[in-house]
């Protein structure tokens, strides 16, 4: 670490940089950003959208049902009852005797509702206020480490999967008759969202963190004409939104969340204004 | 995965059994046998049985809300049902593994969806990931494909800016990639305009002529039924009547469900 640490201070001669928690919430930023940007681009596709939220939002329930359970590290409950969720949600989903987003809708503010009532016995939830907004400049060299491993396990699936999961994506019926188990493909993407959106959670903050999973995927749609641009654009996109919002809420003594937010966002508008088809 | 056009030799092979088309054996049949669905206490399809050899189209014809679209994706897998479904090719009586191909009613691609048709297509044949790269070879055997249809053109647009037609064309390359034994048809002329529609017979027909394969068809279509349909069903939840388009014309069911509305065509 003590190498990587010279080499950026070498590289980047900024005042900055000098500090081990900017640099270690640089290295955090370089690891999420990408992710994001690459799961975004199928939330996106598959209409995913509320599902991700709702995701992010049951979070709290997750930490409130870990101190029921005395587990102590907020990591698994948070990851265990984001996929427990998610499964749920998806089974729900099939069914269809309710529409998709009256499901989600109605799961997330009960399993919240839930975690708010836990969370706020005794008065104690300003303890958790934090989660709300996040905190990068807190992450440590071991929590960056276990965000390498997550990068590593999306990029395995997405090279295995990503046809697959593209083509259920586009029509269900379609790929089922190309022999494409389109309910395993829906679950394990699912299971790939819980886990990296609660992993980064308490960096990125339970409020913003679908906007960041949703806004360079967006941005990216309104200027690529294919998939191999769609993931470029949008992994760039993330990218560039997340150091320059660092840096910049380093300057301004922001939140460095919604900072790199404004930035996508800004992002999203000047693409939708560049959009070489609107036009036609 | 890249099945290859094989017919032509298939053809030859098979010169003695000779039907009215070329490349159908005829000696693959399909036998669907006593299907139903039930959604909850509700019967939505009651006990179908159907029979059907390789370069016969099959039209199911019936009024909306008849159980068209729910037998199709019984006989897909996707529906919970009850009865079974054989392949069996009868030169040497064995049973074989069912491919279907299948092209949905409509897919509903959102504006703005940066996907290429090669894109979508590449998704169901190849196992590089299409984010990654392009790969030559697929790119070839793709459009080669499309070009059956008259569509090779329309590799590099994107998905969500073709026209009805154009988007069926492709649908089409991709349910005979590779090439099933059974092909189903879920209303493929609605959303397609008059000139799209001509061209969409003449691929029916091509298929027909060209490949070894069954089809079914759901169609609102008569003048098409009339026309490409060697065997018709009329369905409402059960088989009311199946036969010839003529014989099924005949029929007090037909008239029931169809009243006048025969009379907008020249039969």
């Amino acid at each position: 670490m003590g190498t990587l640490y010279e080499i950026m201070e070498k590289l980047l001669p900024f005042s900055w940089i000098e500090y081990n928690f900017m640099k270690n919430a640089l290295l955090a930023i370089i690891i999420i950003t990408p992710l994001f940007g690459i799961l975004g681009t199928m939330v996106v596709n598959n209409r995913m959208a509320f599902f991700s939220d709702a995701l992010g939002h049951s979070a709290l329930t997750g930490i409130a049902v870990g101190t029921i359970f005395g587990i102590s590290d907020t990591n698994i409950s948070m990851v265990l009852y984001a996929i427990i969720f998610a499964l749920l949600l998806n089974f729900i989903k099939r069914r269809k005797t309710l529409s998709t987003d009256t499901v989600i809708s109605v799961f997330s503010s009960f399993s919240m509702a839930i975690g708010l009532m836990i969370l706020s016995r005794g008065g104690n939830f300003s303890r958790y206020s934090s989660l709300l907004l996040g905190d990068i400049l807190s992450i440590t060299v071991r929590e960056i480490g276990l965000l390498c491993i997550i990068f590593l396990i999306t990029l395995a699936y997405w090279f295995l999967s990503f046809n697959r999961l593209h083509s259920v994506g586009v029509n269900v019926s379609l790929a089922r008759s190309k022999n494409i188990k389109s309910s395993l493909m829906e679950d394990s993407f699912s299971i790939l969202i819980a886990l990296i959106v609660m992993l980064s959670i308490k960096w990125i903050g339970i409020l913003i963190i679908n906007a960041l999973l949703i806004l360079p995927a967006a941005a990216s749609r309104n200027i690529a004409s294919n998939m191999r641009e769609y993931h470029l654009f949008s992994v760039l996109i993330a990218i560039f939104s997340g150091i320059n919002g660092l840096i910049l809420s380093y300057y301004m003594g922001t939140a460095t969340g919604p900072t790199v937010v404004i930035i996508a966002a800004i992002l999203f508008f000047i693409t939708l204004f560049l959009n070489p088809t609107k036009s036609k | 995965m890249l099945a290859k056009k094989n017919t032509n030799h298939k053809t030859n092979n098979h010169n003695t059994y000779n039907h009215e088309n070329d490349a159908a054996c005829g000696l693959h049949c399909i036998k669907i046998n006593d299907i139903s669905v039930k959604a909850g206490e509700q019967v939505i399809i009651d006990k179908v049985d159907l029979h059907i050899h390789c370069g016969k189209v099959t039209a199911i014809i019936g009024r909306n809300g008849a159980g068209k679209t729910t037998l199709i994706k019984a006989i897909l897998g996707e529906i919970k049902h009850s009865g079974h479904i054989e392949f069996m090719d009868l030169k040497d009586k064995t049973m074989g593994n069912l491919k279907i191909g299948y092209v949905p009613q409509y897919v509903n691609i959102e504006k703005n969806t940066p996907m290429s048709v090669y894109d979508l297509f590449a998704g169901y044949v190849s196992n590089t990931p299409v984010f990654f790269k392009k790969s030559k070879k697929i790119y070839e055997f793709i459009k080669e494909q499309l070009s059956t249809f008259d569509a090779g053109d329309l590799i590099d647009k994107r998905a969500c800016d073709l026209s009805g037609g154009e988007l069926q064309r492709v649908l089409l390359a991709i349910a005979i990639t590779p090439i099933p034994n059974l092909l189903l048809l879920d209303e493929p002329a609605s959303g397609i305009d008059r000139n799209g529609m001509e061209l969409f017979y003449n691929n029916i027909q091509k298929l027909k002529d060209n490949y070894d394969l069954a089809m079914i068809v759901i169609s609102h279509d008569f003048e098409f039924v009339r026309k490409y349909a060697d065997h018709v069903i009329l369905l409402d939840k059960t088989i009311l009547k199946e036969g010839s388009f003529e014989e099924v014309r005949q029929c007090e069911d037909f008239k029931k469900v169809f009243g006048g509305r025969l009379d907008g065509y020249s039969i």
